[in-house]
């Protein structure tokens, strides 16, 4: 152990602490920008300076462990005036347009500047205007707010193991940018959105379509529907200030209607349909000898990687569309003669997770008629809450109002979709129970939950010993793959999904995603699931009805026709 | 030819300063292309980016065509204090171009360096591979000759 003082309080903290995190522990706050909980310490941005007695120059409280005998000021006249000056210099070449923007209010810069009191700016603006990059689908890089703390670089290089965003040039003509200052689509980026998640400020956002959905939504002729993903209901309420973990399903449903949806219905409901397709899917492959490992298709993240970095291994994706396109393709054809409306008066939103669910609606193959659209648009977490703030909705005061019907009546293991594992454990819970014919004594398969990089069970399937394996984040998922294109996989079905936690952590989900944050979002996950009176996806009786009425059985024609379809090797 | 370099290289990420060096060392106009840029980041299993930010890092390395002779002055404060500014004005003069720039019968291209560890020196400038230091524009346009006449 290393005693130290801060600002003259005795401090006993291990060996190798960083003087920010010993700050932390004793509740003394020290500002910071660079710095990300569980990203690496870059010491770029040099606001979290702080003095060390007999020591000349300011040091970075993030990368400066703690040497016994230390005297540490963070407050100090010199320390908040270097702080200001640093705070001063970023503001000089940022586009402070602070109330055209969509983090006012929620900006860590503008935190910053509001703390330290700064009023005026004793240097002038350096700004040279750049142009936007909105030439793709899903995310937005606004270059004039930049103020290169590497967050975006290090989340994209380290955590994605994709390295689209990287620093050009050098000194003060650095900046941030795929390669030389291009288009995120001129290179093979994933959409992933984990960019915009830890951007302090509000250079990297999803793409906004709210004046796209309200436009929908006061359009007397158009049916308007809605579907909210299952990691949605565990992390809205974050956007309406409540705790992480918060479950808001039925105030989020509430919600949804007073914004004026006609229906509001869940992504669970079609989870568990891929339960059901992709399950069979899973059964025919190993029986039948089809191509193995079998990995998950749900997330269009992981299927950019593919499409882009790993063509030869497209034939082991299952050729499930996601529950957000089988949602949105069974609203245009099924839904919409059952209620008897024109597929092109139905207006389709899907509220996601997930930035690179927007450019998954937008994919042409996803479209049931060969036209239009089968998901009109797509929001993400954020977007909803910013529509439920412009609304002036006062969401506590809500009332709880279930999904409506038919596709509302959802299982357990639809909703653990929303979590790293929860895929395979939805998927395991059906495939043992079809495969073995009698009904599973345990329910949860533990070994493949949480926040563990790459994740292995084995299950039995009809006295067959058969090795799975569960990937987050797409540093960790490259290892799979590599595994897979070299022939030397062991597993017969693996599930990827983009974002470290899986959905919960998704690039779309509200700012200040953490892994503690992560941790609680998961824990509500299961929670939701371990409530529910349903658990298993082929126990889901409307499920059962919809193949009786309709699709007749999993990988039926009309299965094929409106629930699969093709990937191939590509630049998005 | 770039291609012939690459072979020599094994193909992991810790390659790539070498490969640039030694291809714009051997390549006509010394500077790199989109296309090279390409070319390199498929090789050794990185994207684009990845390559873009270490040429656009070192002053070493250009995406534009570059003359016989690369001039480069120091930017750095030491040079400054001590007159670089002077430098740079009489490079251009006597040049009759602008930094960033090459000369018409492409022999020269007048480039700004970070520093060049020559500041005892200042203020200094690198022409090729070779350092010149205490510089005064007498001294600049001495050099310059001697540069047109052996070439």
């Amino acid at each position: 152990m290393v005693n130290i003082k801060i600002n003259n309080t005795n401090v006993t903290v291990e060996e190798g602490t960083t003087i920010l995190d010993a700050a932390k522990a004793k509740n003394i706050k020290i500002p910071t920008l660079c710095y990300y909980p569980d990203l690496d310490i870059k010491s770029d941005c040099r606001i979290c300076t702080v003095e060390i007695t007999g020591q000349k120059g300011l040091v970075t409280a993030c990368s400066t462990p703690v040497r016994d005998g230390m005297e540490i000021k963070t407050n100090s006249p010199r320390v908040l005036n270097a702080r200001k000056t640093i705070t001063e210099l970023m503001l000089a070449n940022h586009d402070a347009n602070c109330t055209a923007c969509e983090k006012n209010m929620n900006c860590e810069l503008q935190t910053l500047a509001n703390t330290l009191g700064i009023d005026e700016n004793r240097f002038e603006s350096v700004l040279e205007m750049q142009e936007l990059d909105t030439a793709n689908t899903s995310i937005t890089r606004n270059p004039n707010r930049c103020i290169k703390c590497g967050r975006c670089v290090d989340v994209c290089k380290n955590v994605q193991g994709i390295n689209v965003l990287e620093s050009m040039n050098r000194s003060h003509e650095m900046f941030i940018s795929p390669k030389y200052g291009r288009y995120l689509s001129d290179e093979d980026c994933t959409f992933c959105g984990q960019c915009s998640s830890v951007c302090p400020v509000a250079s990297i956002t999803e793409k906004d379509d709210t004046d796209l959905v309200w436009n929908a939504l006061d359009d007397d002729k158009k049916h308007v529907i809605v579907q909210v993903a299952p990691a949605v209901r565990v992390s809205l309420g974050e956007e309406m200030g409540q705790k992480p973990g918060s479950i808001v399903t039925t105030k989020m449903v509430a919600a949804l209607k007073q914004l004026g949806f006609d229906r509001v219905f869940d992504t669970d409901f079609t989870a568990d349909l891929t339960i059901l397709e992709e399950g069979n899917e899973l059964i025919h492959r190993i029986t039948e000898g089809g191509k193995l490992p079998m990995i998950t298709s749900c997330c269009p993240g992981w299927i950019n990687l593919v499409e882009q970095q790993y063509p030869e291994i497209i034939d082991n994706l299952s050729s499930c569309k996601s529950p957000q396109q089988m949602f949105g393709a069974l609203a245009k054809t099924y839904y919409a003669k059952k209620e008897n409306i024109k597929p092109e008066d139905l207006f389709v939103v899907s509220i996601m997770p997930c930035t690179a669910k927007k450019y998954e609606a937008a994919r042409e193959e996803m479209s049931a008629d060969g036209k239009n659209r089968d998901v009109d648009a797509v929001l993400t977490t954020r977007e909803l809450g910013k529509m439920v703030r412009q609304m002036g909705i006062n969401f506590d005061q809500l009332e709880e109002i279930e999904f409506d019907d038919p596709f509302g009546i959802t299982s357990g293991a639809g909703a653990i979709f929303g979590a790293t594992g929860g895929v395979m454990e939805a998927a395991l819970r059906t495939v043992s129970e079809v495969v073995n014919e009698k009904p599973l004594e345990k329910l949860e398969f533990e070994s493949v939950r949480g926040l563990e990089g790459i994740k292995e069970a084995e299950v039995d399937l009809g006295g067959q010993k058969v090795k799975v394996a569960v990937a987050h984040s797409l540093s960790k998922a490259k290892q799979l793959a590599d595994q897979v294109k070299a022939g030397t996989s062991p597993y017969a079905f693996i599930e990827v999904m983009t974002c470290p936690g899986g959905c919960i952590g998704g690039g779309g989900q509200p700012y200040n995603t953490t892994n503690a944050v992560r941790e609680e979002r998961i824990r509500a996950t299961y929670q939701v699931d371990s409530d529910m009176k349903l658990r298993k996806s082929h126990e889901n009786p409307v499920i059962q009805k919809l193949y009786e009425d309709y699709l007749t059985k999993p990988l039926s024609d009309l299965s094929h026709d409106l629930l699969h379809t093709h990937y191939h090797k590509r630049r998005t | 030819m770039l291609e012939d370099i690459l072979k020599k290289h094994p193909q992991h990420e810790d390659s790539l300063i070498e490969i640039l060096l030694e291809y714009q060392n051997v390549k006509t106009k010394r500077y790199i292309t989109d296309e090279e840029v390409e070319q390199i980041a498929k090789y050794l299993g990185v994207t684009e980016s990845k390559v873009c930010s270490v040429v656009s890092f070192y002053t070493f390395f250009s995406t534009e065509p570059r003359g016989k002779h690369i001039i480069q002055v120091c930017k750095d404060v030491p040079c400054y204090v001590n007159g670089s500014g002077n430098v740079l004005k009489t490079l251009e003069q006597l040049l009759n171009i602008r930094i960033g720039e090459t000369t018409k019968d492409e022999k020269f291209t007048l480039e700004y360096t970070s520093c060049l560890g020559n500041c005892d020196g200042a203020p200094a400038m690198r022409i090729d591979g070779k350092t010149f230091t205490n510089l005064n524009p007498n001294k600049v346009k001495a050099i310059i000759s001697e540069y047109r006449g052996v070439n």
